[in-house]
């Protein structure tokens, strides 16, 4: 029962200035359900990545065998050829092909040049069979739910032989009903003899089907753990996933804090496209003057979402709830609203959400309070780069001038020029999303200097983070979001990064 | 020495800017001498004015929509369309000239905004939504003319178009002294703003234009202006379109460089997603957008109409490509979020001395489109290889989903893949 079907052996990758994987070692054995456990950015993906041959064998050390034989993949479709097949988490299906089509995509099912199409057909069906999707093989990818199309990508990994299927967080954007489906799914084609690794943090699914788990920490292997010897449990997993000192990396800081400033009650949110799925479910917080409160999450958690939810309506649809500033219902409905009552949203995604890249330091500081500087609707320039001076030196922004264009500068002090249009509009509320996300470490001490006199300023800051120790390190009081559901408020005294992941990693019923 | 490298170094950082008024210069230079000094005749340059004038109108427009991440196929027929309207008040009804041309403006504001409507609020690309209005403001145009021109028009309204400013030395002097005057002190003007926005620069440490360069583009400038005059007055003086046309590159340079909606078109334009959470209410800018190129289209219609003393069923055909080139040449980015009035006014008239010259020299409509054709190519081409070289300007490959222009064939984005795998391997 126990022969291995792959071993990965002292697995190491490094991108420029950091080790994504140090010394890994994984072992599936055959015909069982591998899941893999860690936080966001611990080295999961890569992991596959390298395994299935996106980073070719020699950019990275170390030695992979399958099947006892030795493994020198340079694309995904060396892998594939041997049987191993990975199905990302954003699926790579082309909405506008048919199923059968999408299922045979860059296979096709030809002879001399031309598609055979009633074997296309036909083969599909058996393989929709096979999976459990009762759909028609023409059917447009577009029509069917994201739940199915899943399943169609599984098919299309069925027709190519696979022996090792690897499943990256597979169930993050389906709801309950088909996440349960495609978990009986990988049961069944253990059944038939296929090797799955399942990448997931949702605790109650590798419970449900995992025959073993190995758990990632930072870029290295922390243990296996198998479920015939009795290993597999929630506090084991946990502790494993988090089990690392905090460093003092946070500046020193006394909160003061004052009354109420902002408080969401019984906000929820519908996905955009998908309206079955409920992304924040009857979502209740509050932040108070010169508060830091963190929002803590996994990924899919629904943190975002809450966020920008509230913020001018920028995600979802359908969305319910009720938002008050100094115990005053206020109306979020556009961004212009939101700003106007004193509430700013600083992007995890600079790049393509927080700044004009082709446009320089000044005009992006400027952008999200324009009117603050004009006259009659025209714009006084010198007043304009007065304001981002200041910004420049209280910021500590590295560039030549405030001319210079913000797509030139680092991560760091981009981040910076965002936070300084932000601050610029004058906002009672800031909420910021992942503020530190791609910044070294230097910088990072500094947006936290920034984050600790913004809150001594008496602005209400709630963080969004995906890394525990940052929330310990700068906030009062930290809520825990797991499945768009606020499962937790631990204030900063009780807060732990076990408890916090315990919470994080709760179902509510 | 080092102010030597300094200004070296500045002028390829402006490569496209100092690039595109060379280009017209030796255009200028290069038909100068082939058609025998005819081209830079008193004479053929207020032809070129008065000839060019409807598209640089139209390019200003133009300019800023595609700023914006839009373009607008229908200008040529909502001209058409506006010479028409105008013909029916004027002709047939009898309005007087100075009722009918602010209704033809409103008529073309009233164009522009149903345009916009589909566009900012529906969501259709506006490529689709021009295309479409292409069509239908040329059968409008064909329905309103019953197939049949219109002529002709009160003296009061061809002058928008041939007419020139009163002489006041009663056409005595060699020189029109009028035009004297007004170029003298426009070029005072621009010297003495110069000298205060570098003072102001300066003031504020932005300055990075080495002081050589200065001088030398602002004399040059400044020469070009005086010769302009000097031409213009030896001949019949200052058309009036020139005096339309010089208003609007003022005010609308100001708009988009210093007005809170010009500075909303760029940022819509450079990242939508930014803006619009930074609190821009992108649908309505793209909408006033819009309705401003209705504006300009129905003025380019009047002129237009005005040169000509006719409304024709054919009338505009056309202009849409030459004020798009005139955009793309002076240096808009098909991306959206870059370009200048200024600009697409040098690329117009690059493609107005082509035009010109080349008629001059007898050339047919055939050679003449196939070597703006190419000229077309060659700007934009500039463009691209100096930014793949530079290797700024962001993420363009993002940036172009955010469009609702299709992006072409070269930003595709590369699959996750191989973006991975160079990352891996460096």
């Amino acid at each position: 029962m126990n022969t291995p079907i792959l071993q990965m052996r002292g697995i190491t990758k490094t991108f420029p200035g950091v080790k994504a994987l140090q010394d890994v070692t994984l072992d599936v054995n055959r015909g069982e359900v591998h899941a893999i456990c860690g936080e966001n950015g611990a080295g999961k993906s890569t992991l596959m990545k390298v395994l299935s041959g996106v980073y070719p064998h020699n950019t990275f050390d170390g030695e992979i065998l399958f099947e006892n034989e030795p493994c020198n993949f340079s694309s995904i479709s060396d892998s594939e050829k041997r049987g191993i097949v990975i199905i990302h988490q954003e699926l790579a299906l082309s909405p506008f092909l048919s199923i059968a089509e999408n299922i045979y995509l860059g296979n096709e099912q030809a002879t001399n040049g031309w598609v055979d199409w009633r074997k296309t057909n036909l083969e599909a069906a058996k393989l929709l069979a096979r999976v459990g999707l009762d759909e028609n093989p023409v059917t447009p990818v577009q029509h069917i739910s994201v739940g199915k199309q899943q399943l169609v990508e599984i098919a299309k990994a069925l027709s190519k032989e696979v022996k090792l299927l690897i499943l990256d967080e597979p169930t993050a954007a389906l709801n309950d009903e088909d996440s349960g489906h495609l978990l009986d799914l990988i049961l069944h084609l253990k059944g038939q003899g296929v090797t799955s690794i399942i990448i997931s943090h949702k605790l109650n699914e590798i419970r449900k089907v995992a025959d073993a788990v190995t758990i990632i920490r930072d870029g290295k292997t922390i243990e296996t753990l198998r479920l015939d010897e009795g290993q597999i449990t929630q506090e084991r997993i946990i502790r494993g996933m988090v089990g690392r000192d905090l460093e003092s990396l946070y500046p020193d800081r006394e909160p003061n804090i004052g009354e109420e400033v902002l408080r969401i009650e019984d906000w929820s949110v519908r996905h955009p496209q998908d309206h079955s799925r409920m992304v924040v479910r009857n979502a209740n917080l509050h932040v108070r003057k010169g508060e830091v409160v963190g929002l803590a999450g996994l990924m899919g958690a629904g943190r975002t979402e809450l966020a920008m939810s509230v913020f001018g309506r920028t995600y979802g649809t359908a969305t319910s709830g009720k938002v008050y500033k100094y115990g005053e219902e206020i109306n979020t409905a556009t961004v212009s609203d939101a700003i106007r009552h004193g509430i700013a949203y600083a992007t995890e995604d600079r790049k393509h959400y927080g700044l004009n890249l082709i446009e320089d330091i000044k005009r992006n500081i400027s952008l999200a309070a324009l009117r603050k500087l004009a006259k009659r609707g025209f714009v006084d320039k010198n007043q304009e780069t007065v304001v981002a001076n200041g910004y420049r030196k209280s910021m500590n922004i590295k560039a030549p001038s405030v001319a210079a264009i913000t797509g030139k500068l680092s991560g760091g002090n981009q981040q910076k020029v965002v936070l300084s249009k932000w601050m610029f509009s004058d906002p009672d509320v800031l909420i910021l999303d992942e503020p530190t996300r791609g910044i070294d470490v230097g910088a990072k001490y500094e947006i936290y200097t920034i984050i600790a006199k913004l809150a001594a300023e008496g602005k209400a800051v709630i963080v969004i983070s995906s890394e525990l120790p940052e929330l310990l390190g700068i906030c009062d009081r930290i809520y825990t979001l797991a499945a768009g559901h606020i499962t937790g408020e631990v204030p900063i005294a009780e807060a732990t990064q076990e408890t916090l992941m315990h919470y994080m990693t709760k179902e509510k019923e | 020495m080092s102010a030597l490298r300094e200004s070296l170094g500045f002028l390829t950082s402006r490569l496209r800017q100092v690039g595109i008024f060379v280009a017209l210069i030796l255009i200028v230079l290069l038909f100068q001498g082939l058609t025998g000094g005819i081209l830079l005749e008193p004479q053929n340059v207020t032809n070129l004015v008065v000839q060019n004038s409807y598209i640089l109108i139209l390019a200003i427009g133009m300019v800023m929509v595609i700023i914006a991440g839009h373009i607008d196929l229908s200008v040529g027929s909502v001209a058409g369309f506006i010479g028409a309207v105008a013909g029916v008040m004027i002709v047939h009804w009898g309005w007087p000239w100075w009722a009918a041309i602010p209704a033809c403006l409103l008529v073309g504001a009233l164009v522009g905004a149903w345009q916009g409507y589909w566009i900012a609020y529906v969501g259709i690309p506006a490529f689709i939504v021009t295309l479409a209005g292409m069509l239908i403001f040329r059968g409008l145009t064909l329905i309103t003319l019953k197939n049949q021109q219109i002529t002709p028009f009160p003296a009061e309204l061809r002058a928008l178009g041939g007419g020139f400013l009163p002489d006041i030395s009663g056409g005595t002097s060699v020189l029109e002294w009028l035009t004297v005057i007004l170029g003298v002190g426009a070029t005072a003007a621009l010297l003495i703003q110069a000298f205060k926005e570098r003072r102001i620069r300066r003031k504020f440490d932005l300055e990075s234009e080495p002081l050589v360069w200065f001088i030398i583009k602002t004399t040059f400038t400044a020469l070009l202006m005086l010769i302009i005059t000097f031409l213009l007055a030896s001949y019949r003086g200052t058309p009036i379109v020139l005096v339309v046309l010089a208003a609007l590159v003022i005010a609308y340079t100001a708009l988009m460089n210093n007005s809170v909606f010009g500075r909303h078109t760029y940022a819509i334009g450079g990242n939508l997603h930014a803006a619009e959470l930074s609190g821009i209410k992108t649908k309505a800018v793209t909408f006033r957008l819009f309705v401003n190129m209705g504006v300009l289209s129905a003025l380019a219609g009047l002129v237009f109409t005005a040169r000509l003393n006719s409304a024709q069923p054919a009338g505009g055909t056309g202009f849409e490509l030459d004020s798009i080139a005139a955009a793309f040449i002076g240096g808009a980015a098909v991306t959206g979020g870059i370009g200048t009035v200024a600009g697409a006014m040098i690329g117009g008239l690059i493609m107005g001395v082509l035009n010109n010259g080349m008629s001059i020299l007898g050339l047919g409509t055939d050679y003449q489109q196939l070597i703006k054709g190419l000229v077309l190519l060659v700007a934009v081409g500039f463009d691209i290889f100096n930014k793949n070289r530079s290797g700024g300007g962001g993420d363009l490959g993002k940036r172009f989903k955010l469009k609702t222009t299709p992006p072409p064939a070269e930003e595709k984005p590369t699959p996750a893949a191989s973006e991975t795998v160079e990352a891996g391997v460096k």
